[in-house]
Parts: C-alpha cells; structure tokens; sequence
C-alpha cells in the first residue's frame, strides 16, 4: 500500500511526466512562463486543483453513472478552478491580473481531466490525492525549468531580483528578448523533452517509417537504421 | 472598418494556437495527417463561431455588474459565474451540435466524429470565450472575433500537419523524433507568427 502511494506520488515527475510524456497541459505552460514568479503561482494552483479534484471525484467514484460522469467531472473541477481564481484576485491582485486567462483555463488543463478520468475514477481518495499532487508536482517541476530559463536569460532576473547585470545600467549581459517572447517556450520544452528522453531511451516514439540507408543497404531491404 | 481589422486580427496577429498556445494538447496530438486536422479544424470553427457569441449574450445579460437591471436587481455581480456558465455552455453546444449533425448531416458528422466530444476540452474554445468577456466585446464584434479565432487555428493546425507529414521522412537526431521535434517546429512556425504582430488595417 505504502508502495503504491509512494508511486502515484513519485512516478509523475520524470518517469511519467505529465508534460513531457502524457501531453496533458501544454497550453498554460507555455503562457505563462516568462516570469519564474507567475510560473509559480500556476503551479500551485494547478497542483491544488489537481489534488482536491482527484480527492473529491475518488470520494465519489461509486455514485456516479458513467454516462454522466465527464459532466460532473467539470462540474467539480469549475467549481475548484472558481474558488482559486476567486483567492488569487483576493490575495494577489497583481498575479492574478497577469495570469489573466490562464487560471480559468485549468478547467480544460487535460491534465485535471485526464487524471481524473484515468485515475480517480478506479483508486481510493488517499491515493488519488497523491496522484494529483504528483502530477502537478511533474508540471511544476517543467514549468520551473523553463521559467527560469525565460526569465534569467529573457531580462537577466530571478523572481525580480537582478542577477545578471545588464549592459544599459553599466553590467556586461545583454538581454535576450526573443526569450520573453512566446516561440521560445516551445523551443525550450522541446530541448527538455530531448534531455528527458535521452536519459529514458524508453519514452522515445516508435518512427512511422525506418530510415534506410539507400547506398549500401542489403539486397533484401532489412537496412541499416542509421 | 473596425470588424475587418478585428478579424485579420483574430486570424493572424492574435493566432490562438500560435500566440496564445490555446489548444495545444488536441494541436499537437490530431496533427499527424492533413485530412484529420482539417476535420477537426472545422470542427473547431464552427464550435466558436457559435459558442462566443452566446456566451457574449450571457455575459451581457445576466452576469455582468449590473446586468440583471432588467429583472430588478440592479446591484447584483454574477461575473464570478463566469467559468462554470461558459462551461457549460459550451459542454451543452457541442451535446446539440453532435445531435443535430448526426440527424441532418451524417456525412459530416462520420467526418468529425470522434473530434466533435474532444472539443468540450479544447481550451481554445473556452479561451476566446474568456478573451472575449475581458476584452468587452459587443455581441457583433463577438460574432467576428469567434469565427476569426476559429479560421486562424484551422490554418495553423493544417499548416502544421503539412510539415509534419513532410517530417515524417526526415532523419531527426536520436530522442528528438516525435515530441520534441514537433515542439521545436511550432516554435518555429511561432516565430513566422510573430512577423505579422503589428500590421493595423
């Protein structure tokens, strides 16, 4: 049992990311992260999110027939998105006005829905609990890299703080705009999933077509997979 | 002159896919064929055009500051309903729309199929509708803003399938095919995207 808990928590962050590997969630990961501080703050409400939408379905799983199960699967995760939305603008106005959007839009976050419909639905609460938080700690763990990749090299600070001074206040790093803009998001999640996956050969697509050597491959085509 | 500019707008300057990265787990997973992307792109077109411009009546009607005047409730703010109603409007369109279509158009509807359900989750749908309430759009500039938004993502979904059946031919490093490749292409396709920010008609 411990075992089992043990891995709905851990087995999200690189092994099964949600991210990297499920492509649940790609859209707010990519908005949101030129600044490591609203990175931040998505991750916690979506772990949130994730966590208590798991819990509360689990603790319903047997009430529900499965014919409506997707509508009140939204009903929940809206209601939870609502109350986080509705803290955020309560604590943190500023955030919450650049995040714009992107909070209402963990409603449609496959990662919510996909966890919930894969794995709330056929495990007890506490584990389910777990496995939300682990996927949203698999989330957070990409939205940080690239968060902070976008803002150290973007505008040379670190939540706010300058930590590579820059040449207009008399510094020496120059400021890489192309790294605030949206495109570099893409650019950067694509080199993680590379380093991911060059780490764990294992999570790497079957090709549609085998490359074949068309020198020097054999007479009876089983050719070399160069 | 104001709904031509918003709709070249909503298509190219403002690309949901492209600029705001809306819908990109269905972009990324219904790209491998063009003929599957421009089903599921038209699927998407006419969800928007239709969704929006309900939800600006709701918003207008019942869930902005002031909206219920009409019923003797001047003082009343629903705007915290906001999500769960476009939701589930949205939730309950696709519902009619998958009907409807299988009653009067089963060739379209045999076309669209499996995309139809998987829409209901397509954060494009909903995220025009969240742009549009912040945005304050009238009920005419709603009509053009959700088709606009609606034709540009088809675009970029077709676009992006053509170059990933021309990829699929490609000889990709090793841990780079699949995935991350097509991560780093929309990137590229991101930036092309980024040449037309600024154009004002």
């Amino acid at each position: 049992m411990a075992s089992e808990a043990k891995k709905a928590l851990f087995e999200p962050l690189v092994s099964n990311n949600p991210i990297a590997l499920q492509i649940l969630g790609i859209c707010s990961a990519l908005a949101v992260t030129s600044q490591l501080s609203t990175s931040l703050i998505m991750c916690l409400a979506l772990t949130s999110v994730t966590a208590f939408s798991n819990l509360s379905i689990s603790l319903i799983r047997n009430h529900v027939p499965s014919s409506i199960r997707i509508i009140v699967q939204m009903t929940i995760i809206a209601s939870l998105v609502i109350v986080v939305d509705q803290i955020l603008k309560a604590y943190a106005y500023e955030v919450s006005k650049t995040l714009a959007v992107f909070v209402g839009l963990i409603i449609t976050n496959c990662i919510v829905m996909g966890r919930a419909e894969a794995y709330a639905m056929k495990n007890g609460p506490w584990n389910s609990f777990l496995d939300g938080i682990g996927n949203g700690l698999g989330y957070s763990l990409i939205l940080i890299i690239v968060g902070t990749v976008r803002e150290l090299f973007g505008s040379g600070s670190l939540l706010g703080y300058q930590i590579l001074p820059h040449v207009a206040d008399g510094g020496w790093y120059v400021p890489n705009g192309l790294m605030l803009m949206s495109p570099s998001a893409f650019i950067i999640i694509g080199l993680t999933i590379w380093a991911i996956r060059s780490y764990k050969p294992e999570q790497v697509e079957k090709p549609d077509f085998e490359m074949q050597n068309a020198h020097n491959a054999p007479a009876h085509g089983t050719g070399g997979s160069h | 002159m104001d709904l031509v500019s918003l709709a070249v707008k909503a298509i190219f300057i403002e690309n949901l896919a492209l600029s705001f990265f809306l819908g990109m787990c269905t972009f990324l997973a219904v790209s491998k064929k063009i003929e599957t992307a421009f089903g599921l792109g038209c699927a998407v077109f006419v969800v928007l055009a239709i969704t929006v411009p309900i939800n600006n009546l709701i918003y207008q009607n019942f869930l902005q500051e002031g909206a219920l005047a009409w019923a003797g409730l001047p003082n009343v703010d629903l705007s915290f309903l906001g999500l769960i109603s476009y939701i589930g409007v949205i939730a309950a369109l696709v519902q009619i729309l998958e009907m409807v279509l299988d009653r009067f158009m089963p060739a379209l509807y045999n076309a669209l199929g499996i995309f139809l359900p998987l829409i209901t989750v397509n954060c494009a749908i909903l995220g025009a509708s969240l742009l549009m309430v912040e945005r304050d759009y009238t009920f005419s500039e709603s009509v053009v803003y959700g088709a606009g938004a609606g034709i540009g993502w088809a675009m970029a979904i077709v676009a992006l399938a053509g170059i990933r059946e021309k990829l699929k031919y490609s000889d990709v490093p090793d841990g780079l095919e699949g995935l991350g490749i097509t991560f780093i292409t929309v990137g590229l396709m991101a930036l092309g995207f980024l040449a037309f920010s600024g154009i004002q008609l």
